[in-house]
């Protein structure tokens, strides 16, 4: 197979850029982006934080939820220039630094609440994001589905991540 | 950890990863300076491209590179047919970017290597083709007649393949039939929609020469074997991995997808790593779907309900293109007969081309097309003869003593006569009633009928051949630092959990914790020998070949054990990552006999100074390796199954109907289940309940809408209604382990299973909750409401 060198001058794309700002897990991030460049691109390709997936990019399968100042958002609808100024956290800031799954997180491995993972970490920001709201939660049967009800699973059915959503509540001794 | 593992239910080794969002699927590996892939695709069912303009393309700022079919040299070839068979005639493959004439919405006509994705796309939209659009038919029944519109010119009347098998003598059979029934049934178009959609990405190593190739693929050793085979490359040049795969349920075991040649030539032509991440439209558009057939099937049976004789006919989709074979049809056609005796079976098919997305396996791959046919028919079959649902079944299920069940004449996907190997069918079906409360069902109904509700109670028996060779490998090394276990062979996993049920295996043999056992695969570096996962035949097939593997490496280690330990081999046990004298306290840890089975020169370590040459624990006659030997505790074994493995289940539901809005509630479903023993009954259930959530989605949500011209009208998660938990039931999943004598696991395969009986029990249940409107029909799934309206409509007028 031949290769081709391409010439000295380097292929850019003409998007206008501008700069943002915000925080991100904590940190505050300042990064120069194009204009139509997605949140969820940049928290994986600007920021290597990977965690947060893309599974349709239409808002349907809630794969890249993330929390925007504390409430879950689709990041593959949302501009990065949108999120100027805003907290986002990632699934990456979840567990403990040494590693140590948060609770949440820990109820989706006893319960066998994940299989290839892929929509998992959007099914968890989700879940935190309901969970740290300090509105009263619904646990029954019915009002787990309704929270999980934005996020699509292919691999489990659901039923064990209904249960995962239980014992995380346990864990964190919530009963509403 | 001396106790067994197998068997337990134990947690994921793999989980704390995936839930740090630590996992790595192919678009998450970091590769600088990567190039990014969109596709233009054809907008036309049919098509002749007279011309196509790049001009534009090209010039668009960030734009690296355009591609025709005129640009791809020694790749513009139509690519492999995997899986030949003389029933088809002129087999049609796809090339990578069409030349010529398009086949279906969705082809890949074009590529654009840009420096991102947004670039990218933007180009795709700045090429201009010239097409002359060329009529469709879009009616499998239409399509076989003569001068419909073709799919391929060269293929009269769109006939891809013609089939039939016979097995003992279904005409004698008919002509002694005391009734027959017949009844035509059809399982409608679907997909796979895993969550990650198909990702690729390559990078080409100029100085060594080495082709790297990350790919979400279900069968990473066969594409490296057909990339160094069109690449022209030595196989050890070249590298595929299948990093995380977010899910794959056969619609990634296709080889080749037109970006997994295009995305190397690609990186290898432009020095720089090149990146394909499908997006949703594209996977709906451009990968493999299944489902569509269209059965008539007639069963001739006695006044007492027992079949004896079966005819079916079909049609199977096979879209525009045949990859891989007829694997769909014949494995419908060989499950036609299901759990039943049927001792006499007539089965023909014929696979019609279509102008949409060619269609290859998907989890279930025929199955539930032949349990729906076969079910809906036994249904029917009880209505006429006035018996009750689960008693003709029970009438005609194989009976535990008659196991082995051949059914002489049918050959199945391995080419092997179908041969069920074991079972409790009658057991099964018995449970599945009383877990159901069947027997109190009529009264139940009877109740809800006077609420104004309107119950139904749905049942469906299925098989599923399990395990499919031709082999696959196993791979066991003890580590000497750490002790651990490294664990290969040559599949990929798109999250069955293969990690842990494998590092299961391995654990009990040599007394370590599963959580010390490090199962690698998916690396062609890593382990190369193998085929891929699909048709449910991983713990079968790999495990069999890791267990077989891990015994060699066991007796490795009590032989060194008993050297070291200065005892004779029975007194040795293995337990607690070491090797123990029974019944004292006396031990050496694994990490240490795989030190010491490793003669050393340098004494990098503590534990290394004990297996230098100088050391007093090394010293024996002759050279430190013997002749023969082999340094450490390691051995690679294969397992290659006789026959596949024969997996069966019972399903039952109690559905609701809303006559007025015509929705279908499924209030409890019951699904028992037998795949021989149990590695872990955690991952089983979840592989069950998986299927069937996606069985319950084929049912009653998720169809491709193929319009008269050929688009897709619901290309998007929005609009093709995979399940979301509001519409997923609590299910009751039983089960019962009968070993397979195959094996020495005495496991069978256990994927698929879930999906394949829910349509069947979906519309059995409807039926019989819209009885008291009178005998409306439900052959068709998905079962919408739509149908339900239709049907009510008909039996009021």
């Amino acid at each position: 197979m031949t290769r081709m060198m391409k010439g000295t001058t380097p292929v850019r794309s003409a998007d206008a850029q501008t700069e943002v700002e915000l925080t991100v897990n904590g940190e505050v991030v300042r990064r120069i982006v194009s204009l139509r460049m997605l949140l969820s691109d940049f928290l994986r390709h600007e920021l290597g934080l990977t965690g947060t997936h893309v599974g349709c990019e239409h808002g349907v399968c809630g794969c890249c939820t993330v929390l925007i100042d504390g409430k879950p958002g689709r990041s593959c609808l949302t501009l990065a220039v949108q999120a100027n100024g805003y907290q986002i956290r990632t699934i990456e800031s979840v567990a403990s630094a040494d590693g140590t799954l948060h609770p949440v997180q820990q109820a989706f491995k006893e319960c066998h609440g994940l299989q290839c993972g892929y929509c998992t970490p959007g099914m968890v920001m989700n879940i935190l994001g309901r969970f740290e709201e300090k509105e009263p939660l619904d646990l029954s049967d019915d009002g787990i589905r309704e929270l999980l009800s934005g996020n699509l699973c292919r691999c489990t059915g659901y039923l064990n991540i209904i249960a995962a959503v239980r014992r995380a509540a346990e864990l964190l001794g919530r009963t509403a | 950890m001396s106790t067994r593992t197998f068997g337990a239910r134990i947690e994921r080794n793999v989980d704390p990863k995936l839930l740090r969002g630590e996992g790595a699927f192919v678009d998450d590996i970091p590769l600088p300076d990567a190039l990014h892939v969109a596709f233009l695709r054809s907008p036309h069912a049919r098509a002749r491209i007279n011309s196509i303009d790049t001009k534009a393309a090209k010039a668009n700022p960030g734009v690296v590179a355009v591609y025709t079919s005129d640009d791809i040299g020694a790749l513009d070839i139509e690519m492999p047919l995997l899986i030949p068979h003389p029933s088809m005639t002129n087999p049609q493959t796809q090339r990578p970017l069409a030349r010529g004439d398009v086949h279906y919405v969705g082809q890949t006509v074009a590529m654009v290597v840009a420096v991102d994705r947004y670039v990218a796309e933007d180009a795709t939209a700045l090429i201009e083709v010239d097409y002359t659009p060329l009529p469709v038919e879009m009616d499998m029944a239409k399509a076989l007649s003569d001068g419909a519109p073709l799919v391929h010119a060269t293929v009269p009347n769109n006939l891809a393949a013609h089939f039939v098998q016979t097995s003992g003598d279904p005409d004698g059979a008919f002509a002694a039939a005391e009734h027959v029934t017949k009844i035509t049934v059809q399982v409608d178009r679907s997909t796979a929609a895993p969550m990650e959609c198909r990702a690729v990405a390559a990078r080409w190593e100029a100085v060594t020469g080495e082709l790297t190739m990350w790919d979400g693929t279900q069968a990473p050793i066969s594409v490296r074997g057909g990339l160094a085979s069109v690449f022209g490359i030595d196989e050890d040049k070249v590298r595929v991995i299948a990093p995380d795969v977010g899910g794959g349920f056969g619609q990634k075991v296709l080889l080749f997808y037109p970006d997994e040649l295009l995305v190397p030539m690609a990186a290898m032509q432009l020095g720089r790593p090149v990146k394909y991440i499908e997006d949703r439209r594209e996977n709906f558009i451009g990968s493999s779907q299944e489902r569509t057939q269209i059965h008539t099937i007639e069963l001739a049976a006695l006044k007492s309900g027992e079949v004896i004789g079966l005819r079916d006919f079909f049609l199977h989709d096979t879209g525009a293109f045949i990859p891989y074979g007829i694997a769909v049809a014949q494995v419908a056609s060989t499950s036609i007969a299901g759990p039943y005796r049927i001792p006499n079976i007539f089965v023909e098919f014929k696979a019609v081309y279509t102008p949409t997305v060619q269609v290859t396996p998907y989890r279930g791959c025929g199955r539930p097309q032949a349990c729906f046919a076969l079910e809906r028919a036994m249904d029917q079959l009880a209505q006429e003869l006035g018996l009750d649902r689960f008693e003709i079944r029970r009438r005609n299920l194989i009976a535990d003593h008659q196991f082995p069940y051949a059914r002489e004449g049918l050959l199945f996907a391995d080419g092997l006569k179908v041969t069920l190997d074991s079972g409790q069918y009658a057991r099964a079906l018995a449970m599945a009633a009383t877990e159901l409360g069947a027997e109190d069902f009529a009264t139940v109904q009877a109740k809800a009928l006077s609420e104004g509700r309107y119950l139904g109670l749905g049942l469906a028996c299925y098989v599923e051949g399990t395990g499919l060779g031709p082999y696959e490998g196993g791979h066991v090394k003890i580590h000497p630092i750490t002790g651990k276990v490294y664990v290969n062979t040559g599949l990929s996993t798109q999250g069955q959990g293969h990690d842990t049920v494998f590092a299961q295996i391995v654990a009990d043999q040599l007394g370590v914790s599963p959580q010390d056992v490090i199962v690698v695969e998916g690396d062609t570096k890593a382990f190369d020998w193998g085929v891929a996962t699909f048709a449910s035949r991983a713990a079968v097939v790999s495990g069999n070949a890791i267990h077989k593997t891990a015994i060699t490496v066991r007796n490795k280690v009590l032989q060194a054990a008993a050297n070291m330990l200065d005892i004779d081999v029975e007194s040795i046990e293995l337990r607690d990552s070491a090797a123990w004298v029974k019944g004292s306290n006396r031990f050496v840890p694994l990490a240490a006999i795989a030190t010491a089975s490793n003669p050393l020169r340098y004494a990098f370590n503590k534990a290394a100074q004990a297996a230098t040459q100088f050391a007093p624990s090394s010293k024996h006659d002759g050279p430190p390796l013997a002749e023969g030997e082999v340094p450490g505790l390691e051995a690679t074994d294969y397992y290659s199954p006789s026959q596949s493995t024969w997996a069966y289940g019972v399903h039952a539901a109690i559905v609701e109907v809303d006559p007025g809005l015509c929705t279908v509630k499924i209030r409890k479903y019951v699904c028992i289940h037998d795949c021989g023993n149990m590695i872990n009954p955690m991952l089983v259930e979840g592989q069950v309940m998986g299927g069937i959530a996606q069985g319950i989605g084929g049912a009653l949500y998720e169809r491709l809408d193929y319009q008269a011209d050929g688009n897709l009208a619901n290309a998007s998660l929005m609009d093709f209604l995979v399940p979301y938990a509001t519409e997923i039931p609590d299910v009751s999943i039983l089960h019962l382990e009968t070993p397979s004598p195959l094996n020495p696991l005495g496991v069978k395969g256990v994927g698929e299973a879930g999906c394949i009986a829910v349509g069947a029990v979906v519309a059995s249940g409807v039926e019989d909750a819209l009885r008291p409107f009178g005998a409306l029909k439900f052959r068709q799934v998905p079962l919408s409401p739509t149908m339900i309206a239709d049907a009510l409509e008909q039996v009021r007028h």
